[in-house]
């Protein structure tokens, strides 16, 4: 009964902070509207044995991501209530709500079929384990997802792909600080300038000159 | 067993639900922070569904792969609040209208 509790608690945790990052104007409200969401996600996978997983999920995404948000929407000034106020785009709303209507009655009616689909799955699973007593309550089959058996999967299945994942994380931090200066195409040689200069006007020489000023203003 | 218990599909609705909340504010915002903070829920909506289907069936890869989707998720934010802020340092009224400018 507890477990019902704590899923209603999570999950309604879940579908707020997910409606507020939606409806909120102020950025800001969104950014911590998606830490509540986060957080709720992380219980819920406390509630399934993912502890590993949970912890995660509130180091990265709570902890980096969500800053990394925040650090954003305060460096650039954006937490003003702007956009929501201006007119849609020409059938823009009405794709928005064939999407949401249509996919969220597709998706449930999928998980609906899906749901028939894994009794006769998992009593299939349990008769071919030798196991008789299918108590609903505690689940009978030796899941131990703890740290190591993630590691050994991690280590072993999907070893490339952990090496391909090293590779992504070179590449999106090399081109992250090219996006982030991209002070040195000017004529004053790739690295005469002070990092960030240049970004608040096209113009190489202007920006050689009135960067410090421009970013000390901002 | 007596009275009400959690079933994955309890789970699985959520992250459908949580998918399309994430979806359908990605097509009405246009913020590009919003909208890359949808992306975000869209993602932990699938997170959810694999961390469902590896508790129901005992099988571990479902986390494995929830690992994988955080990484590529953390790669796609830094990304792209590098394209945002290179954006709207340029223009800070920018919305996701005016990305034409990343045509530089």
């Amino acid at each position: 009964m507890v477990e019902v509790v704590v899923f209603a608690v999570a999950a309604a945790a879940c579908l707020v902070g997910a409606i507020g990052v939606v409806l909120s104007r102020n950025p800001v409200h969104a950014a911590l509207m998606l830490v509540m969401t986060l957080f709720g996600i992380a219980v819920l996978f406390v509630a399934q044995q993912a502890h590993f997983i949970a912890a995660v999920q509130v180091i990265v995404y709570a902890g980096a991501i969500v800053v990394l948000f925040l650090f954003v929407i305060m460096l650039l000034g954006v937490d003003r209530a702007t956009e929501l106020s201006m007119g849609a785009l020409p059938a823009q709303r009405w794709t928005a709500a064939a999407f949401g209507l249509g996919g969220a009655a597709v998706l449930i009616w999928l998980v609906a079929a899906v749901d028939r689909l894994f009794k006769g799955a998992k009593s299939l699973a349990l008769e071919t384990a030798g196991v008789t007593d299918a108590g609903a309550g505690s689940d009978p089959t030796d899941y131990v997802a703890d740290v190591s058996a993630l590691a050994r999967s991690l280590f072993s299945d999907y070893v490339y792909a952990f090496e391909l994942t090293s590779l992504l994380l070179i590449v999106a931090v090399i081109g992250t600080v090219i996006l982030a200066r991209r002070s040195g195409y000017g004529a004053d040689g790739p690295r005469a300038d002070q990092p960030g200069a240049g970004q608040y006007s096209g113009n190489a020489s202007e920006a050689a000159s009135t960067g410090t000023s421009s970013e000390a203003g901002q | 067993m007596s009275g009400l218990e959690v079933v994955t599909s309890w789970y699985l609705v959520l992250g459908a639900l949580l998918f399309i909340i994430g979806g359908t504010g990605l097509l009405v915002r246009r913020n590009p922070l919003i909208m890359l903070m949808c992306v975000e829920l869209m993602l932990n909506g699938v997170n959810l569904s694999f961390i469902a289907f590896a508790d129901r069936f005992g099988d571990v890869h479902g986390q494995t792969v929830v690992l994988f989707v955080l990484v590529v998720a953390a790669a796609e934010v830094v990304v792209g609040l590098g394209l945002v802020v290179a954006v709207l340092r340029a223009s800070p009224r920018a919305t996701a209208d005016d990305l034409s400018a990343l045509r530089g």
